[in-house]
This record gives C-alpha cells, structure tokens and sequence, in this order.
C-alpha cells in the first residue's frame, strides 16, 4: 500500500520537478503529462477511480492537447540557446529560496500535527451515490459550473481569434 | 505516519514545485502549468481529506474535486488564448518583454 503510494510520489514529483527545470518546452509539456497521470494514478489509489477517470480524461486528454497547440503555436526561432542572463538566475535562485522555505513550512506542520483516526472503511462512492449527491445536494453548483464553461470556452475563443480588421479588404 | 500524513506531505512537493517554477521560469506557458500543478496539489488534499479524514461520511471532498477540475480546464483554456494572443502582438512570450500593460 505505501510502496505504491512512494512509487506513485516519485513518478509524479519527478516528472513535474524534471519539467520544470527543462529548457525544451516540448520536454516540459510531456513530462507535465507524466505528472497530471501520476495524480490520475494517485486517485485510483485512494479510491476515487470517477475523479481518476475525470482527471485522465480532462488533463491527459484535454488540457495537454490545449498546451501542446499552445507550445507549437508560439514557437520561438532556434536561436534562444543562449545562457540564461544574470537577472533571470538571479529570479531562479529566489523562488528555489521560497519554494523551499514554504516546504520547510508545510512539511513542519503537518508533521506536527495528530489527525483524529479515519474512518475503517471508504465513504460510499459508487457512481450512482456520485450522481445523485451532484444531481441533488450539488444541483446549483452543477448548472453554475457549466455556465462557467461555455463563457470560458467562449472568451477564450473570442480572445484567440484573428483580428478580422487586419485585413486589407476591410481596412479600406 | 498515517496515510493522511503521507498524502499531505506529497501535495505539498507537488505544491511547492508547482510554486518554483511559476516563479522561476520566465515562458508563460511554464508558468501557467506551474499554476496548474498547484491546484491538482490542491485536489489531492481534498481526496486525502475525504479519504482518510476523520468523521468522512459524505462526498463533498469528492464533488469539489469535480468541480475544481472542471474550473482548471476553464482556466487553462483562458490562460493558454491569452498566451496566443499575447504572442500575436509581441512574437515573444517571454513574461519581461510582455510590458506593454505596465502602469
């Protein structure tokens, strides 16, 4: 059970730690995958398999799509080898600094702590139970979350889409 | 060391390198994946919690994870428009050259 859970931990932390310290974009957009199914994996562990299922089909299947047209789309010219300028390891070194320190910070506090003993068994969450409690009690919730969505989707459309009057017959 | 401690501790890594590279990186597409390594930190600990919580009889920690998924993709979405658009105007999407909006 915990070995799984370290095997887990060290896919997940790895690839994301591995991606953020990549200079290839490409590297970094697939390794972040590694890691958004690394959390998949960590659902299935604690039982939640319809939020694993969720987490696959939005992050690995949806969101990676999105950010990998990103990164092709913005496609810089070959010619940003160049080290990094002072400024920028200068920045680097600072939020290694923080990042640490608000580690430091969690990690002492949650050890610290003594949490009141789970309950023996897993809460009910057959799919079933999982649509009834948002038909029901997340009715409101559901609707807003999906009102949510399409204005996203829409602005962010209306957002990426080409300025028309660019073109030469309706700049005239 | 229960299981609810050991779930913490690896959101927190994953937070924490979420955190260090939106703050270190300078492409805005790195730094809104770093964003979006917080928030799925951000779910672990609401499955944790429903998991291995004390007293977890319902599956609120469940539905808001559900929900925060679904409010990740929105952002993404948003996010990555705004990044393309960004590099329409400038044909650069490094975060120091795009100072056009600074006051």
């Amino acid at each position: 059970m915990t070995v799984a859970l370290i095997f887990i931990a060290v896919l997940m932390l790895g690839s994301a730690a591995t991606a953020m310290v990549l200079r290839n974009l490409i590297h970094s957009a697939l390794l972040l995958i590694a890691s958004w199914a690394g959390v998949a994996a960590f659902y299935l562990w604690a039982g939640a398999e319809f939020v694993a299922f969720a987490q696959v089909l939005v992050y690995v299947g949806a969101i990676s799509m999105v950010v990998l047209f990103a990164v092709l789309l913005t496609r810089q010219n070959l010619d940003d080898r160049q080290p990094a300028e002072p400024a920028s390891r200068a920045r680097a070194l600072a939020a290694v600094l923080i990042g640490a320190s608000v580690a430091g910070v969690i990690t002492a506090t949650v050890l610290s702590t003594s949490f009141k003993p789970s309950a023996a068994e897993a809460p009910n969450a057959t799919v079933k139970q999982i649509g009834l409690d948002l038909m029901e009690s997340h009715g409101a919730t559901l609707l807003i979350v999906g009102v949510i969505l399409t204005v996203a989707l829409l602005g962010a459309t209306v957002i990426a889409a080409t300025d028309k009057k660019s073109d030469p017959e309706d700049a005239q | 060391m229960t299981p609810l401690h050991l779930c913490l501790l690896l959101s927190t890594g994953l937070f924490c390198i979420g955190l260090t590279g939106a703050l270190a990186r300078s492409n805005t597409i790195l730094v809104l994946l770093g964003i979006e390594l917080m928030l799925n930190a951000a779910n672990i600990n609401f499955i944790a919690f429903w998991r291995y919580g004390p007293a977890s009889a319902s599956n609120d920690g469940l539905m808001f994870v559900l929900f925060g998924i679904a409010i990740a993709a929105a952002e993404a979405a948003v996010g990555l428009a705004l990044i393309i658009a960004v590099y329409r105007h400038q044909k650069n999407i490094r975060l120091q050259e795009a100072t056009r909006l600074k006051g």
